[in-house]
């Protein structure tokens, strides 16, 4: 019945349990089922995390954080590319993460910011548009499922939370793109990228691209953006992961190593 | 007591990731391994302390840093794990465990267990599985994976020898299980040279679908 304890639907216990019968609740206890955020008792949330991460501190609890993302629209759907390092303070914990999060058949979410709340609140997004397609029987919107993940976000700014996504899709509407951030801003747009090389990968976007780019040049600009921030931001690195949202879904169009890229970009110049 | 001597004072029971572990999958097997030295600051407080945990026949769980943490963490899965036979009459999968160990990780996102977990295991098909965890959640499957104190020396000598990174004109050769053992031991052998947490056994478990084996190493006892 895992459907049921999602929706949560209060009318159906009372149909389940026969008239008249005691009903005793089994408590696993809440450590076990994880029901809800535990935070440490009697000190502020954020101000506990932020030991964790102060220069000096004796402690340090590393999340996997830094990355370049980039997304923009053109006349044939979105490009949606992204690098791959994951670092935990200055140790690359991975060159091979997946930071692109396939929500459904129709909708991308990106990852930048801690990987652990990007990861974890995409699949909470994931499940209710899950349960929106099934109560509503069409396809949720871009501008809709973006407003679910702000709203939710919104709910726990100050507390630490670091999330710097876009929601990507096409929907009833047309090619959907969205930035959604930790604080609850919610912007539409047609080009976004974020992350800590996101500078480096605005400039060679904004030179290249227009509306009107045919497919071909569209892969090769998203690749270009990501390649050179990859060569600059000390954080940023790995392999460009690429996907392309079309009308009637998303697909994977590559996943190249940057160390790769260098030499065919090299021998373009020569 | 004002608020910020209280959480230094919560904070201090906390230690670093002061163990090592390692897992690598290959095409049939997996293999966890760990040292067996449990210490704290200047003192050893125990020579045969493993760090790996059996969860099931296919999966075991491997957790570095603060070993209360890693103790409580375990407990919980196991409980989460019978709790999942018993409302559906089979054992989790490996990248169940996995993603089930992210949630949970997850819930305590402001006050975190300060445990690093590397999962290895067989998936459904039955080729070798290693998860990577963060201490809030944030998950990736790899082929190699090491974690804890001498987790940044063991790292870019398992990328050279299993990855062939940072190599020209070589072969790239699937990893046999007992080349994997080897390249193992030594690894460990290498890390208990030049890292103080790490030493005095090595505790190996392999993981094929025939079930769990383990196998110790005596390591430098100094």
């Amino acid at each position: 019945m895992a459907l049921l304890d999602i929706c949560r639907h209060q009318d159906w216990k009372a149909i389940l349990t026969p008239f008249g019968a005691q009903k005793f609740s089994v408590s696993c206890g809440s450590e076990v089922t994880c029901d809800e955020f535990k935070v440490p008792v009697g000190v502020d949330p954020s101000k506990f995390m932020n030991t964790f991460s102060e220069k000096d501190g004796k402690l340090k609890l590393q999340f996997n954080h830094g990355t370049t993302t980039l997304a923009f629209k053109f006349q044939h759907g979105v490009i949606v590319a992204v690098d791959s390092r994951c670092t935990a303070g200055k140790y690359i914990d991975t060159q091979y993460f997946k930071k692109v999060i396939e929500i459904n058949p129709y909708l991308l979410g990106t990852m930048s910011g801690s990987a652990a709340d990007c990861v974890y609140w995409e699949r909470v997004l994931a499940q209710h548009c899950r349960i929106y397609k099934l109560r509503n029987k069409e396809q949720i919107t871009v501008s809709a499922a973006s407003k679910l993940l702000s709203n939710m976000l919104a709910g726990y700014r100050g507390m630490g939370l670091s999330i710097g996504s876009m929601i990507c899709g096409w929907d009833k509407k047309g090619p959907g793109l969205y930035y959604v951030d930790e604080n609850g801003t919610r912007l539409s747009g047609n080009m976004f990228s974020t992350g800590s090389g996101h500078s480096y990968a605005y400039g060679v976007m904004d030179s290249g691209h227009r509306y009107d780019l045919t497919i071909p040049e569209a892969y090769d600009l998203a690749q270009r953006a990501i390649y050179h921030a990859t060569h600059r931001d000390a954080y940023s690195g790995g392999t460009v992961n690429m996907y392309h949202v079309k009308q009637d879904g998303w697909i994977k169009v590559s996943q190249e190593d940057v160390g790769e890229l260098y030499q065919k970009y090299l021998k373009e110049r020569k | 007591m004002n608020k910020d001597s209280h959480s230094e004072t919560c904070l201090l029971q906390f230690r670093y990731p002061i163990f090592t572990v390692l897992a690598l999958a290959g095409d049939d097997f997996a293999i966890v391994a760990s040292d067996t030295r449990l210490s704290e600051g200047y003192s050893i407080h125990s020579r045969e302390s493993p760090k790996c945990y059996k969860l099931t026949d296919t999966t075991v769980i491997g957790c570095s840093g603060f070993h209360g943490d890693c103790l409580t963490l375990t407990k919980i899965i196991d409980a989460r794990l019978k709790m999942y036979k018993h409302a559906n009459n089979k054992t989790m999968t490996s990248g169940a465990i996995a993603a089930m160990l992210s949630t949970i990780l997850y819930s305590r996102r402001f006050f975190p267990y300060y445990v690093y977990n590397i999962i290895g295991g067989l998936d459904e098909e039955g080729k070798g599985a290693v998860y990577s965890f963060d201490p809030v959640g944030s998950y990736q499957r790899d082929q190699y994976k090491a974690g804890g104190s001498a987790s940044a020396m063991l790292q870019p000598l398992l990328d050279n020898q299993i990855g062939f990174k940072n190599m020209e004109n070589v072969q790239q050769v699937p990893l046999t299980k007992e080349k994997a053992i080897q390249l193992v031991k030594d690894v460990f052998i290498s890390a208990a040279e030049r890292d103080v947490y790490t030493g005095d056994a090595l505790k190996i478990c392999i993981v094929t679908k025939d079930g769990i084996t383990e196998e110790t190493i005596p390591l430098r006892k100094d």
